[in-house]
């Protein structure tokens, strides 16, 4: 039987006064399954991304996530939290002073890794995204497409349990961003759960077994009520466990 | 283990250390200037009233005014001789002739001797605190002696200036205070402009785990040496000064200016300032940034 790695229950979002940007969103993701989330921009597929990866809390609602109600989770306990969750933000973020290297070396850093044993993985991240001859180069040395990857390498070296990706195709050419969706797939065999928000309708139909979730001015659809309550037999998930 | 004050290696890769950024240094600089030079006159003023008070305080000088010389003379031993007798006392000395006419040449030029305008006698006596109080026996003592002996209290002529000198030690702790507040103000500025300058470095660090202890670890580390660079040049310009307006006193060889020298308890003190600035400027760094920090989710 698969496992829930994170639940929303009837979550609404609302930026200062203003209309409700989420209402009522309910759905559960499955622990090592690969979710697409599409929508019309302003949608609020980033809003909902930010609610999962834990830069915002919501307005009402509950949210669970690693078997744990963030929602009321005490602030000093996000840090622990966010070490297991990996950000591709929609403008990537990386920091400007850093290099390649120190930028993908950073999760790591802030975990507390020795130095000593962070140079291979670090490393091998860089040959594995196909920029180890710019280990050194900073972030605006990089064209578009070398800065993505290098978002992409720094949100999954620490190997997290879910990796959140919005709109990781949104600035680079079709052939780079099928070599990123083949690359995501190959993190999703290897055990983290996906979830990649995206308009580009190609992406969708590159990924076997993936979910779609459509969000549509701040709601989800879900006419089959499928997103809410997962079927939860054996061999419905993505990758039941041996003997589940 | 870590040091909780201090950075890892790695963790000093996380942000630059663009190290004497900006005026902050020459800021902290000027402030601890400021700083050693009040606490110096604080210290030598209190002191000097500690000179003031605790050496002569306690002393009474006897006049004999009397015309005749012959019974200014037998009054002059018999109050010296009353006095050497009571308990308490521990210093009975006749001021010498010389140093009289000396103290009196200014007024009345050398011509009081020539003349034999008569000069009083004068005998100077320490007493203890306890006799001290009981001012009034010791004068009716010596009277009954010696009827033509004024006593003069130097507690008396000198309690004014001793508390002059007092009050402007405590205004000199006042300024070390108010530019020690000062500087506090500017770290917490410097703090929020270099927090502002990263903030989206910030978000990202924080998004990744980072905690706030990590984060504030970085600009406190940051401040902390701006503030003991700026504290040390502006303790080094401020003992320079100091020492040249030492010998500047020296040379005026005052008494009462030379009472307010410093001894080398102060000076470690002094010492203490710029350590202690430094230490003010790290800890306020932390706590505003941990302030920033809090706010963000
Ligand atoms: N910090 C914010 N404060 C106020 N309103 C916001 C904020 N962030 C988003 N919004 C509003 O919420 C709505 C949804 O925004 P969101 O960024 O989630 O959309 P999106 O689906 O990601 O769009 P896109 O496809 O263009 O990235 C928009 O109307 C936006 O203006
Ligand atoms: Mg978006």
């Amino acid at each position: 039987m698969a496992t829930t790695i994170a639940q929303f229950e009837n979550v609404g979002l609302r930026y200062g006064t203003g209309a409700e940007t989420l209402s009522d969103v309910s759905f559960s993701l499955d622990t090592g399954g690969f979710y697409f989330l599409t929508g019309p921009s302003g949608a609020g597929k980033t809003s909902l991304l930010k609610l999962l990866y834990l830069s915002q809390r919501p307005s009402r609602g509950l949210i669970r996530l690693f078997d744990t109600d963030v929602v009321t989770l005490a602030r000093d306990r996000l840090p622990g939290f966010r070490r297991r969750i990996g950000v591709v933000f929609q403008d990537f973020r990386l920091v400007p002073h850093l290099s390649t290297f120190d930028n993908i070396a950073l999760p790591l850093r802030v975990a507390g890794v020795e130095e000593s044993e962070l140079v291979s993985p670090v490393n091998e991240m860089l040959a594995w995204v196909g920029l180890a001859d710019r280990a050194s180069a900073r972030p605006a040395t990089l064209s578009g497409g070398e800065q993505q990857r290098v978002a992409i390498a720094r949100a999954v070296i620490h190997r997290p349990e879910i990796l959140i990706a919005d709109e990781p195709t949104g600035n680079v050419d079709p052939e780079m961003a099928a070599r990123l969706l083949h690359l995501f797939d190959a993190l999703n065999k290897l055990g983290t759960t996906m979830v990649v928000a995206t308009h580009d309708i190609h992406l969708l139909s590159r990924v076997s077994n993936a979910q779609m979730m459509r969000l549509d001015s701040g709601r989800l659809a879900d006419p089959t009520g499928l997103l809410r309550n997962p079927p939860r037999e054996a061999g419905r998930g993505r990758r039941p466990k041996p003997g589940a | 283990m870590i040091f909780p004050f201090s950075a890892t290696p790695a963790e000093r890769r996380l942000l630059t250390e663009g190290r004497l950024s900006g005026p902050m240094p020459w800021v902290i600089a000027i402030m601890m200037f400021l700083t050693v030079l009040a606490a110096a006159s604080g210290l030598a003023l209190a002191n000097a009233a500690r000179n003031v008070t605790g050496g002569i305080a306690n002393r009474i000088t006897v006049q004999i005014v009397e015309a005749n010389p012959d019974l200014r003379e037998e009054q002059t031993r018999a109050a010296m001789a009353a006095l050497a007798a009571m308990d308490g006392v521990s210093h009975v000395a006749r001021v010498p002739d010389e140093e009289i006419d000396r103290l009196i040449e200014p007024f009345l030029g050398t011509a009081a001797e020539e003349e034999g305008i008569p000069v009083p006698t004068m005998i100077d006596a320490d007493l203890s605190e306890a006799l001290h109080a009981q001012l009034g026996e010791v004068e009716a003592d010596i009277a009954a002696v010696a009827p033509a002996a004024r006593v003069d209290d130097h507690a008396q002529f000198l309690a004014p200036l001793a508390g002059l000198i007092r009050s402007l030690s405590w205004l000199a702790l006042g300024l070390v205070l108010l530019i020690g507040s000062a500087l506090a103000a500017s770290v917490i500025l410097a703090a929020r402009a270099a927090l502002n300058t990263h903030r989206s470095t910030i978000e990202v660090l924080h998004l990744m785990g980072a905690t706030d202890i990590q984060i504030a670890r970085l600009f406190q580390r940051r401040i902390a040496l701006d503030a003991l660079f700026g504290g040390a040049v502006g303790f080094l310009s401020a003992v320079i000064v100091l020492l040249l307006l030492g010998q500047r006193i020296g040379a005026v060889g005052s008494e009462l200016l030379g009472s307010a020298s410093l001894p080398w308890t102060a000076w470690l003190v002094l010492f203490v300032l710029p350590l202690a600035g430094a230490v003010l400027a790290t800890l306020v760094a932390r706590f505003t940034v941990i302030g920033v920090l809090r706010k963000m989710l």
